[in-house]
């Protein structure tokens, strides 16, 4: 049985990890989760030495490198705030594969000890901040992918939906076969383009179904992906960070 | 050496030494705490839902519901065994009719031909059911043997209602199965069936296209 | 053209890739795999519903683990309690060892004909087709695996072998090879074959059957069904020969009701199937059917070197139910003749690696986005996803190089482009730096992107990363404050 996580009451300080996807592609998102944490009265900590998670090495196989890269990572957090990070994948990652790249190394508490503090953004806002939103946006349909590192490895399947529902003007539509695989999965999309391309075309022809004209996800590499598809195919659909999402409309 | 001491070998040598085995908890699969009524009425469920039939009767009067069901299936050739009550009841019953008995404790070899091609169905007893999953189970015998509930179109299964239990694992652990175990023992769902053409599910694949549970009362029901 | 009059088509692992484009361009494929799996994914919802899964998953897993945890001893005792039973029990090292035993018992009853019923451990060391060498026909009784025999195909799934071929192909491929008529009446083929086989069983000198579940304690073999195809393999012939991977052994018969309502749950959605026959000896003195001879061949063929690792064991857990292949979103795509494999799917990509060797198999565990789907379904808790990434570990030759072909994809210039990725990420101000100067060299990044942009707009980098944004709003707020505080004074 999965177990029961407590949660912390609401801190001061959280340090934030952007992820590397954030920091190159979609920044924006990223200062959009640090605004939506200090309108809760909480000082974000932006380490300035962070790069990335590790985890594409990690999928790869590629362990050596990936601990190297970790391990800088677990540097950066030296007090003992709540670190929030605004992707499912990277923070599946530094939750629950740190302790697995670390087991039997010098580092292997410090690795556990992060991993213990290490939230997804969406997780963060309803469980510990009990986020109250008001929407100010014009009234609109959305569909949301809920990445699957967040869905099945972090198990949130619930806490995007939540917020969303908090939003006044914002009907959440379901797109069929949900919580299937939108075919990014790093670098899967890359060795396996075609069979990629297969699953993503089936998970922009489902939200188009929806009726839609926006989804929003939490996780970057989902939505490179869907919203790629959906430009490729010079189709209006699109798509946003829930963080991006959520503050443009509230703020 | 052998394979096997290969083998076995390999397995004790194991490289990261050896394993720890956990202990079990089997309480999900007991404990339900049905009550009588439930029992049945779960049972009943579960094997209407596929594709069994059920027909209440009472001990008293079920070789009566036996000739009915016969007649109603237009079974001509009825295939059973001789000393089991069940078998020897329906004997009795039926000596009068015009339904063929054909014995069924006989040696497969001399009667093969004639269970594949000139038996419309087989009748047997159950040694008792399983309301969880709506599972009969039997142990076939010398009298009834193994094949008597599977190649014949039709199996006429005689189950007496006070012996359905909760769960498979109940079962197990009440009859001690573990220090008993026949040659064959076997839980019987519902008629044989298949779903390997596109999913559409069909019956009587390889067994029986109809299992019809002859479900005893001890009396009559009001 | 139909599925029956096309040529006979094999299929390996070493092109996956090219197997993966014809399937995902035959739209038949398609359709026929995403309708099956989407079925199956909703009856296994439903069927799960009024249970304690995780509760159940837990036992199950556990339950495997002990086994496991005492398996050597558990074989000795399995075999003990068969022999005494009046079992004849064979070991073999590999595959071709095992046919090697089950063909010399074939001879020795001189055996022209077998009637099977499904072994997935039977396809895996291609028994039909060493029978077939000596003379011996081998036929397939489960309805699907009869119908993949007639169109000369193996398997595409291990619960439900023809779940690639809708009713029309079908109805063409019983038309061609056994002359019944054309038609979309699923009940007259059925009967149909139904006819054929009776008369198979009937005149088969040796069944051949697998086994689900074979009990340490009591010496009893399990085998889980719905077509009574399996029962009437075991119980018509006057021999029966059971072949099993070494793994399936449990300690106790009160390990089996769990199990059982675990694999048919997962495997098909149905909360028990039709038939749950235990077989624990031949047919004794005095009975009057079921077989003289009964015996249990415990083939190896690799599960021992996957048993000396502390991670890969989990592999071992496996009850063969195939809920990770219907729910894998790849496998839902490509279909499962596309892996090459005897196994497909996420199982088949943590299997086949130790049975066929990595450079055969090395594209399976990369075949994968890693979703968790699997993993989330399967019964017994087997953490596919984390032996998808240990398997690619192998591959790239950073594992414990105990997998077969270990190191064999390890490129030099794959390998020298992660170390450039870690010292990239292990250098922070060169990080910064890089990204700053991308997002200015914005318009001179490529369109393209290799595979990636032949399906979707290649992401663009920001012109300003998230490392400067924050540092810009963070000096914005802090003059902010500042001009408060003046203000306020």
């Amino acid at each position: 049985m999965t177990p029961v996580k407590l949660y912390p009451p609401k801190p001061e300080k959280v340090y934030f990890f952007g992820t590397c996807l954030i920091d190159l592609f979609y920044p924006d998102a990223g200062l959009d989760g640090v605004r939506l944490l200090e309108r809760e009265g909480i000082e974000v900590l932006f380490p300035q030495d962070q790069t990335c998670c590790g985890q594409p090495a990690y999928t790869s196989g590629y362990h050596d490198e990936a601990r190297a890269v970790a391990a800088a990572q677990l540097a950066l957090f030296p007090e003992p705030w709540p670190i929030v990070v605004p992707s499912g994948s990277c923070g599946g990652m530094m939750r629950t594969h740190y302790p697995q790249l670390f087991a039997g190394t010098e580092l292997e508490g410090h690795a556990n000890e992060v991993a213990g503090r290490i939230y997804e953004l969406t997780e963060f806002l309803v469980h510990v901040c009990h986020l109250r939103l008001e929407d100010r946006g014009q009234p609109e349909k959305v569909a949301m992918h809920t990445s699957c590192s967040a869905r099945r490895e972090m198990g949130l399947a619930d806490t995007g939906p939540t917020l969303l529902a908090r939003m006044g003007q914002v009907e959440l539509v379901e797109q069929a076969r949900a919580a299937e695989c939108c075919g990014f999965g790093g670098t899967f999309a890359v060795r396996h383009p075609e069979v990629s391309a297969a699953m993503v075309e089936d998970k922009t022809q489902a939200i188009e179904a929806t009726g839609a004209k926006r989804f929003v996800t939490s996780d970057c590499g989902c939505l490179m992906n869907i919203a790629g598809r959906f430009e490729h195919q010079k189709k209006s659909v699109e798509g946003e960070h829930i963080a991006s999402y959520l503050w443009r409309r509230t703020s | 050496m052998s394979a096997r001491d290969n083998i076995l070998r390999r397995l004790r040598e194991r490289t990261d030494g050896p394993l720890a085995a956990p202990q079990s908890d089997f309480a999900v699969v007991t404990g339900r705490g049905w009550s009588r009524e439930e029992r049945l009425a779960r049972f009943e469920r579960w094997i209407t839902s596929v594709h069994g039939e059920v027909i209440h009767t009472t001990r008293a009067d079920w070789t009566a519901t036996l000739a009915e069901v016969l007649e109603a299936k237009g079974i001509r050739r009825l295939a059973l065994g001789r000393e089991h009550h069940v078998a020897a009841e329906a004997r009795a019953a039926l000596a009068e009719g015009d339904v063929t008995l054909i014995d069924a404790d006989r040696d497969i070899e001399t009667w093969r031909h004639e269970q594949f091609h000139d038996t419309d169905a087989g009748l047997t007893s159950t040694r008792g059911a399983i309301a969880e999953t709506g599972s009969l189970w039997l142990w076939p015998t010398p009298d009834e043997p193994r094949l008597l509930s599977l190649v014949p179109p039709i199996h006429i299964a005689v189950l007496d209602a006070d012996t359905i239990e909760d769960t498979f694992f109940d079962v197990v652990e009440a009859h001690g199965w573990a220090t008993s175990m026949p040659t064959n023992a076997l839980l019987i769902s519902g008629p044989s069936k298949t779903a390997d053409i596109e999913q559409t599910l069909a019956y009587g694949v390889h067994g029986p296209r109809e299992l019809v549970v002859l479900l005893r009362h001890a009396e009559e029901r009001p | 053209m139909s599925a029956a009059q096309e040529p006979v088509q094999t299929f390996t692992p070493r092109e996956f890739h090219r197997q993966a484009h014809d399937a995902l361009g035959n739209p038949q494929i398609r359709a026929n795999f995403r309708k099956a799996m989407d079925g199956l994914m909703a009856k296994r919802r439903d069927v799960f519903s009024d249970w304690d899964l995780e509760i159940l998953r837990e036992l199950g897993a556990n339950i495997r683990l002990r086994a496991l945890a005492k398996l050597p001893d558990l074989l000795e005792r399995l075999e003990a309690n068969c022999r005494a039973n009046g079992i004849q029990v064979h070991w073999a090292e590999s595959g071709d060892e095992a046919c090697r035993i089950i063909r010399e018992i074939c001879e020795r009853h001189e055996a022209k004909s077998v009637i099977k019923g499904k072994s997935m451990v039977s396809e895996e060391m291609h028994l039909n087709a060493h029978l077939e060498e000596a003379g011996i026909e081998a036929l397939e009784s489960d309805l699907g695996e009869y119908l993949v025999q007639l169109n000369e195909q193996t398997p595409s799934h291990i619960i439900m072998p023809a779940i690639h071929l809708n009713t029309d192909e079908i109805s063409d491929i019983m038309h061609t090879r056994t002359g019944t008529e054309r038609t979309r009446d699923v009940d007259y083929m059925t009967a149909a074959a139904r006819a054929q086989l009776r008369e198979r069983f009937m005149a088969a000198d040796v069944g051949v059957s697998g086994v689900n579940f074979a009990v340490a304690e009591t010496g009893t073999l399990c085998l889980v069904e719905n077509e009574g195809n399996g029962r009437m393999t075991t119980a018509v012939p006057p021999v029966h020969i059971a072949v099993t991977g070494i793994e399936k052994v449990v300690e106790h018969l009160r390990d089996v009701p769990p199990l059982y309502a675990l694999l048919t749950r997962s495997a098909t959605g149905q909360h028990v199937t039709t038939y749950f026959n235990m077989i624990s000896s031949p047919r004794k003195p005095g009975e009057h059917d079921g077989p003289e001879e009964v015996h249990l061949v415990l083939v190896d063929s690799g599960r021992s070197n996957i048993y000396q690792d502390d991670e890969l064991l989990d592999t071992l857990r496996c009850i063969r139910c195939g809920a990770c292949m219907n729910h894998c979103p790849v496998y839902t795509r490509v279909g499962g003749h596309t892996y090459g494999t005897t196994y497909p799917g996420p199982i088949g990509s943590i299997l086949m690696p130790h049975m066929m060797g990595l450079e055969a198999t090395k594209d399976l565990p990369t075949a994968s986005s890693l979703c968790g789907a699997c993993g989330e379904v399967c019964p017994v808790k087997i953490p596919i996803p984390d032996l998808l990434v240990r398997l690619r570990r192998e591959a790239v030759g950073e594992g414990r190089g105990n997998v077969p072909g270990a190191g064999v994809k390890r490129t030099k210039k794959e390998a020298a482009a992660w170390k450039g990725f870690q010292w990239l990420a292990t250098h922070p101000g060169v990080w910064r730096s890089s990204t700053f100067i991308a997002g200015k060299l914005q318009a001179l990044m490529p369109s393209k992107l290799g595979p990636w942009s032949d399906y979707r707009t290649a992401p663009r980098p920001a012109k300003v990363s998230l490392h400067a944004l924050v540092k810009q709003h963070k000096a914005k707020h802090h003059q902010a404050d500042k001009a408060d505080g003046e203000e306020r004074s």
